[in-house]
């Protein structure tokens, strides 16, 4: 018979299971007219059912037949104890979600190839060297003219191609009250046909877009923004906008799905790197370098090319570097240049959260195995108690590789029921992850593909489930003898070891997911409240832009006329809001000494911008309006213990040393407390405050933003209100964005959050399932035990002893849990302590948490089984028996 | 007697022999002809009779066929192929050896 017609036979079961017992029932009529009797005769034939399944084992697939009856027996198992199979089935669903989701974002951000050509041989230029606090730091961050000069150097080897760092920019199709915000990236011309990307319509950039400054406002569109912002209009081709006094022309849109080369940023709109402000610039660093390597290119002697290529450049413009010393110019320069792979491509958004990513992947991972060592045990239990069906089975002929068969099956109707809902799960819980990443004003934006990738990852974790929580069950079950089986005295310890040594494994592994997870609860606290020297309260920021720049008067008066509006308290002027990541800083010198190397950080405001943040003064007194820039200053207190140790800074005067040895000298008319500059896990930063009027003769502001302090509680109530007053002020102005500092003062602490809401979740949820399988475990041991432990209540025992009985082997192995976890805990906590601030693993308060947690949730755990274990009714119970 | 399981070896020289001499047997038949043959001595237990004719028939040493008798009830038949003839003529002298090998221990040892 071929392989085929067993297969077919399969589905002539009922036909073939006809015909055997038609064979068998003929047979045993035979008999019977031979003058045998006909009890006697069907009891010869032995049992019916072994034979029948030896005879079809041959002539078919009985595995297929078997397994169908496997899974219509497994789902009745499953409905049959609804409770159960739900609470296994909901907590694998959740574990299974969480790991598949987690996965994906991984895979989203971190894994996958960019959809370019030969993404294996794109590398990242970046530079490492000692940072100006003294430690290594990273950059890949260039200057154009340096990127040219390299681009040449490796011409033949290797294709250059710049890529501005995406950013947002306003932009206007028609009139500039319909101002609109989307991500731009400045890319060299001839990136499209580097990496491969034609177009979907119109046509690509190309290098001869990219050949003079200024000179080719042209744009090319993401397949993305074309279907979102334009409907796959075709009449898009020769649309123009404006941005940044450009009249920008769009030529074509670029295929999909490339999107830029930064996970986490879809870029709408690709611009030459040429019409970059920046183009001509030596001293800016805006774009990353990629490198497109030539297949049978060296990379070493490359990279060396590249680093002496670099190195001259900066030798030449250090020769500029008029105020510092000897020492930090060396230490400038020497820089290693790294040529890294880029095939996944580069963001800032896969370098933050790679290392969150990975650890809330193995916390993920963690919470599964509680899930299964919580389903393995209540299958253990559910087998024992049909330790009897097993017996019976073995013993009227059932082979045992079908009982573990039976097993199996059953395990993998959990496991594909969970994981069908894990999936809607993960589906849901990916993009919220995502949205929780990055804050609300500048949301990022990851294709989040459920492909064959994802689909694969699945698969092959409920296969995975299946067979780490259900064969340790299964081969338990058919090793069952039948004769002790059927007689009850099975050995009960034995169930019972494999039972304790899964939960001391929980308890483990749920003791490193509290302690890693309140280590990361710790950190959010301790940062979210770290003083920032400020008040964020009720204090709205309005991101202000204006086409050309205007005068100091205009951006006073449009303060002035804010102050009016109803609801308002007060109104400043700044160049940026604290803490929103734009950073100026500058070298000082006192008394026309050398500059010592610390770079002092600056913003400029208008005169009550101490006041309206509430920064207290501590001496002097705070600008006037006809205090200028430069001219005047005020310091911070860390400024004045750094320049003035023990000295009154007010009156003193200094000077802050630019580029090419200019000198800007300044008088400090007031000192301020300490506030939080850029970010609130440094220490802080010494602070001087420039007047935002600028000094005659000096270029007005194009850029600006009022601060604005609400009396009401809710300052996003007037946001509306104060985005139309702006330009009713003065028209030259429109609000670009409006943000609470609360939201800014947030952003700061993101990835703490995630890690803590995230971690925090997987924790309670790892309690709730490690709670449930020492519960099930005693309420199992109880059962097992009820006639032991009635024959001790009737001879006497008391409800102590009775409860010490039941719990102290679950104790014993919840302690030994709780000391591997703690192991494990302080071994792994080294791999993750770059996350934490200000928190160390070797706290007490870190370790008795969990351990108090665990407790509290084991003795939850055993309230039930104690109180049935005592209330056992020794007479009613041994009269059962 | 000898248990079913002793007879493993042997059933299928039994059962092709017997299916040599008499063709068109059911199986209880044969394995009323293997018990009636050997004096009561040998004795084919059901369970494993059928497996092994379902076997046997799939290596298509014997074919098998459904009748139906003057009772009524349908009954299935099986007879020799020729590939069940050959395989016989194996088994015998197989069996032959074996039991010379045998009968030569219990002699000389």
């Amino acid at each position: 018979m071929s392989v085929w017609s067993r297969i077919v036979n399969v589905f002539r079961v009922e036909r073939l299971n006809r015909e055997i017992d038609e064979e068998m029932q003929s047979h045993v009529e035979e008999a019977i007219a031979e003058g045998r009797d006909p009890v006697e005769a069907r009891r010869a034939f032995g049992s019916a059912m072994r034979h029948r399944e030896n005879s079809r084992d041959v002539r078919l697939f009985a595995w297929l037949e078997s397994l169908r009856a496997d899974a219509v027996f497994g789902w009745r198992q499953l409905v049959k104890a609804k409770v159960t199979s739900a609470a296994a089935i909901l907590s694998l669903a959740l574990a299974i979600g969480a790991c598949t989701s987690a996965f994906r974002l991984i895979d989203a951000l971190l894994l996958r190839s960019l959809p370019v050509a030969n993404p294996e041989r794109l590398y990242d230029l970046s530079r490492q060297g000692i940072g100006p606090d003294g430690k290594p730091q990273d950059f890949d961050g260039w200057a154009y003219p340096d990127f040219q000069l390299m681009r040449a150097t490796v011409k033949g080897q290797a294709e250059l191609i710049a890529v501005s760092y995406a950013e947002p920019g306003d932009l206007t199709y028609k009139s500039d009250a319909e101002i609109e915000k989307a991500s731009m990236q400045y890319v060299s011309g001839w990136m499209f046909s580097s990496l491969g990307i034609r177009p979907a319509l119109g046509r690509v950039l190309t290098e001869n877009d990219d050949l003079k400054p200024a000179a080719h406002p042209y744009a090319v569109i993401s397949h993305d923004y074309w279907l979102h912002r334009f409907g796959q209009d075709p009449a898009v081709i020769g649309r123009t906008f404006h941005m940044d006094n450009d009249l920008y022309e769009i030529v074509g849109v670029a295929e999909a799905p490339f999107s830029g080369t930064e996970p986490g940023t879809i870029v709408d709109i690709f611009l030459p790197t040429m019409m970059h402000p920046g183009v001509t610039h030596k001293d800016w660093t805006w774009h990353r370098t990629l490198a497109q390597v030539k297949p049978d290119a060296a990379m070493e002697p490359m990279r060396q090319k590249l680093e002496a290529t670099s190195r001259a450049f900066e030798e030449e413009r250090a020769k500029g570097f008029l105020g510092m010393t000897q020492e930090t110019i060396d230490t400038y320069l020497n820089q290693k240049l790294l040529l890294e792979h880029a095939g996944t491509g580069v963001s800032d958004l896969q370098s933050g959260t790679r290392q969150p990513l990975m650890v809330l992947g193995v916390l993920v991972g963690l919470v599964l195995l509680i899930a299964c060592a919580n389903v393995a045990n209540l299958m253990t239990a559910q087998a024992a108690a049909r330790t009897r069906e097993m017996a019976v089975r073995v013993s009227i002929g059932g082979g045992r590789w079908r009982l573990v068969q039976l097993v199996l099956v059953q395990s993998a109707w959990l496991a594909v029921l969970a994981a069908a809902i894990g999936a809607v799960f993960a589906w849901w819980s990916g993009p919220f992850v995502v949205s929780m990443i990055n804050p609300p004003d500048n949301p990022a934006r990851l294709l989040l593909p459920a492909d064959w990738r994802v689909l694969g990852f699945g698969v092959a974790l409920a296969l995975a489930v299946t067979l780490l929580f259900g064969l340790a069950p299964a081969l338990r079950a058919s090793a069952v003898n039948p004769v002790s089986a059927l007689k009850g005295g099975e050995d009960p310890h034995s169930r019972r070891r494999l039972m304790h040594a899964l939960i001391a494994v929980q308890v483990a592994f749920c003791f490193l997911v509290l302690f890693v997870a309140g280590l990361f609860v710790a950190t959010f606290q301790r940062l979210s409240h770290q003083p920032t020297g400020f008040s964020a309260d009720r204090l709205l920021v309005l991101d202000t832009v204006a086409k050309l720049p205007q005068p100091p008067e205009f951006w006073e008066q449009t303060a002035e006329h804010l102050r009016a509006v109803p609801g308002v308290e007060m109104v400043a002027v700044a160049d940026q809001p604290l803490l929103g990541g734009f950073s100026w800083n500058n070298s000082v010198s006192i008394h026309g000494e050398v500059p010592n190397g610390v770079l002092s950080y600056m913003r400029a405001a208008s005169p009550g911008w101490l006041e309206t943040m509430k920064i207290p003064l501590l001496d002097g007194r705070d600008f006037r309006l006809n205090d200028v820039h430069p001219g005047s200053a005020i310091v911070n207190q860390t400024f004045a213990n750094i320049y003035f140790a023990g000295g009154r800074p007010v009156g003193q005067s200094f000077e802050l040393v630019m580029d090419e040895g200019v000198r800007l000298k300044y008088q400090i008319v007031g000192l301020a407390g300490d506030v939080r500059y850029k970010n609130v896990r440094e220490p802080i930063l010494p602070q001087l405050y420039v007047p935002f009027r600028a000094a005659e003769g000096m270029k007005g502001k194009s850029q600006g933003a009022f601060l604005v302090r609400t009396s009401i509680a809710n300052p996003r109530a007037l946001a509306a209100v104060l985005r139309e007053e702006v330009p009713r002020a003065r028209p030259e102005f429109r609000v670009s964005r409006i943000r609470t500092q609360m939201e800014i003062n947030q952003s700061q602490t993101v990835r703490e959050r995630l890690l803590a809401t995230l971690a925090l979740f997987f924790a309670v949820v790892a309690l709730i399932l490690a709670g449930i399988g020492l519960y099930g475990v005693m309420h199992y041991s109880v059962v097992q035990r009820r006639r032991e432990i009635g024959i001790r209540i009737a001879v006497g025992a008391r409800a102590g002893g009775i409860a010490r009985l039941v719990t102290t082997d679950v104790f014993a192995m919840v302690l030994v849990g709780a000391a591997a976890g703690l192991g494990l805990g302080m071994a792994s906590v080294k791999y993750v302590e770059t996350l934490f601030y200000q928190v160390r693993a070797t706290d007490l308060q870190m370790l008795a948490l969990p351990a108090v947690a665990i407790l509290a949730g084991a003795l939850l755990a055993a309230l039930r089984p104690v109180i049935q274990a005592v209330r056992i009714d020794p007479a009613s119970m041994l009269r059962v028996e | 007697m000898a248990k079913a399981d002793s007879l493993q070896g042997s059933m299928d020289l039994l059962v092709l022999k017997i299916l040599s001499r008499r063709p068109r047997l059911h199986g209880y038949a044969i394995m009323s002809a293997i018990q009636d043959i050997s004096g009561e001595v040998l004795r084919v237990e059901e369970g494993s009779l059928y497996p092994a004719l379902h076997r046997m028939e799939e290596a298509k040493w014997i074919r098998a066929e459904w009748i139906t008798k003057e009772t009524g009830r349908r009954a299935r038949l099986y007879e020799l192929t020729a590939l069940g003839k050959k395989q016989l003529g194996t088994e015998e002298s197989r069996w032959h050896a074996v039991s010379l090998a045998v009968n030569r221990v219990l002699r000389e040892a």
